[in-house]
């Protein structure tokens, strides 16, 4: 969509974007500042917008003096594992809500809707029990199971709108021409898909990147631990140490962010192609 | 050495009939079975033993009177004015940032699908705060918010909010503004995300067909815009309202429920039912009381989405 505007509304425009940035950075700004000030300044300095003294202290403890690497190592196995899965299995649901009509599809979709009508509080306690008896606490494999299961739902929907905004006639031509319905889903479909599956993954990723709670109840050996469980280890009983924590928290944003840029270009895959031909 | 010859179904027959069974019964669950299956074990057999513990005693404080105690649980619920105050505070935590998510989310996602100067990188920072761990969003946002390490209260006093520059989270009147300023923050991306996606997918040459025939900015947005995003929009503002009533992960780490109850909601007050009184009979008749409560919100959202999607 390139259409003529006026100078005052792309102005605007431009002041909206600056508006929306500087809300969504501001937070991150802070506690990058935090983690970059020295213990002592902490307090003394704390409204300032700039610290008068900065120090990378905080970073060079967390990485060399506390197994922080590993808690990343095993935050990033269980955040790509649940991502990869969750999205696979949630395209071939999703194709199936959006491409069949069939008995019982009404009680499938409504009971993925009630996976995610109560606090996942309520099933800790029946999930450890059945993680405990399946001998599986502490391995990152549990948790990729249940991270997959509690992400399924909400990836289904999406996967589902996705393939719902493709036209069903480019298959239906595929099959015509002779391909059965899964080589035109792989052929034909899923290179269109490629925005919702970029969209998919990123969610999944995120969402598994930052799950505390289940992580804290089926992981308990340092070897194991995820990063947000690791973080935790900053709020001792007696002291908090903010530096640190914060410093581990801006090197927890790393990945994501990588992995957010990376998802972009299919993100905006589509525009670009639209963009294109208009 | 004829063995395999004998075939117990006549080939004509089969060759009639399987694809039609094939078509309807059989290969839409090829694709939807291992979804199925995870979520039949790992959410809804446990949800199922989830509520059966509403209808029991087990306060592991009170170990004598385990067992099973019928409707005893959602008794006490019924008479219990705490609860009153989390479903007042919980429908204003979630109407209040929902309706802030998506209106901003929307902004967000119309601006972004044009182009402009530094499009990527400006996508890229803007939907940053989704990639945060909740947890430390809770804790940079609680720091925001203290007036001794943080600007906001400052900044509220010099606009003439505030009268001093005094910690929002610990005045009842206004500390849930804290936890739904940290929700919004961490949330218009969700928005803009699924929003620009659907936007994206809607042909560039509807617009162009609208132009020719001298159709509005604002025409083009109510006439092509909104009807082709009305399923996402549907689906993500049900989802997201069901999420939002159930995410106590800022609140508790922001407020702990407090000052005086203020911003203590449902899914927190399972929380500290949980895991403070350890009381999982009572905290379970609270979240399905919390679940009755959104099924008949899905529900009622549902038939409307009816009403105006032909999905």
């Amino acid at each position: 969509m390139t259409t003529r505007s006026s100078p005052l509304l792309s102005a605007a425009r431009y002041l909206a974007l600056a508006l929306y940035l500087g809300f969504a950075l501001f937070p991150l700004y802070w506690l990058l500042k935090i983690a970059l000030t020295p213990d002592q300044l902490i307090y003394t300095e704390g409204t300032r917008m700039l610290p008068t003294l900065t120090t990378l202290e905080n970073f060079r403890t967390v990485v060399f003096q506390t197994p922080f690497l590993s808690y990343f190592r095993n935050s990033l196995v269980v955040s790509l594992g649940t991502a990869a899965v969750t999205t696979l299995i949630a395209a071939g649901a999703g194709y199936a809500f959006s491409r069949f009509r069939f008995r019982g599809k009404k009680l499938i979709i409504g009971l993925m809707l009630v996976t995610q009508m109560f606090p996942l509080l309520m099933i800790i306690a029946p999930i450890y029990k059945m993680v405990a008896a399946l001998g599986m606490l502490n391995s990152l494999t549990s948790l990729i199971i249940v991270y997959t299961a509690f992400n399924i739902p909400f990836a289904t929907f999406l996967m589902q709108s996705f393939f719902d905004g493709i036209p069903r006639d480019l298959e239906e031509a595929a099959m015509m021409d002779g391909c059965t319905r899964f080589q035109a889903l792989r052929k034909v479909v899923f290179p269109l898909t490629l925005p919702g599956l970029g969209a998919t993954l990123g969610f999944v990723f995120t969402a598994a990147w930052s799950e505390l709670l289940f992580a804290l109840m089926l992981i308990n050996s340092n070897e194991t631990m995820t990063f947000p469980v690791g973080l935790l280890t900053f709020v001792s009983k007696f002291s908090v140490d903010w530096g640190q924590m914060m410093a581990a928290g801006v090197l927890a944003l790393i990945p994501s962010c990588i992995f957010f840029i990376f998802i972009q270009r299919y993100l905006v895959q589509g525009l670009t192609s639209g963009a294109v031909k208009g | 050495m004829n063995v395999r010859t004998p075939t117990t179904v006549a080939p004509g027959e089969t060759r009639a009939r399987s694809p039609l069974y094939w078509r309807y019964a059989v290969e839409p669950f090829v694709y939807l079975s291992p979804a199925v299956i995870l979520i039949t074990l790992v959410m809804l057999v446990p949800l199922v033993v989830g509520i059966s513990y509403s209808f029991q005693s087990i306060a592991i404080l009170n170990p004598l009177k385990t067992g099973w105690v019928g409707f005893d649980n959602y008794a006490a619920l019924w008479s219990d004015g705490k609860f009153w105050t989390a479903l007042g505070n919980t429908l204003w935590w979630t109407v209040a940032s929902v309706t802030l998510q998506f209106g901003l989310g929307l902004g967000l996602a119309l601006l972004l699908n044009r182009h402009f100067h530094f499009r990527r990188i400006v996508q890229a920072l803007v939907f940053l705060p989704w990639a945060v761990p909740t947890f430390l969003s809770a804790l940079t946002w609680a720091w925001l918010f203290n007036p001794v390490i943080g600007p906001i209260p400052h900044w509220l006093a010099a606009l003439g909010i505030l009268a001093e520059p005094e910690n929002i989270l610990g005045d009842p009147d206004l500390a849930m503004w804290g936890p739904i300023a940290a929700n919004v923050w961490f949330g218009i991306p969700f928005f803009a995300i699924t929003l620009l996606a659907a936007l994206q997918s809607i042909p560039g040459d509807l617009y162009e067909a609208a132009e020719m025939d001298g159709a509005s900015a604002w025409q083009c947005f109510t006439k092509i815009t909104l009807p082709f995003l009305a399923p996402m929009i549907a689906i993500t503002v049900m989802l997201r309202t069901i999420w939002i009533a159930n995410f106590a992960d800022l609140i508790f780490v922001m407020t702990g429920g407090g000052p005086a109850n203020a911003t203590q909601i449902l899914s927190s007050y399972v929380f500290t039912t949980a895991f403070r009184k350890l009381d999982f009979g009572y905290a379970s008749a609270i979240a399905v009381a919390l679940l009755g409560l959104l099924l008949v919100y899905a529900a009622i959202l549902l038939k409307i989405r009816q009403k105006f999607v032909k999905i």
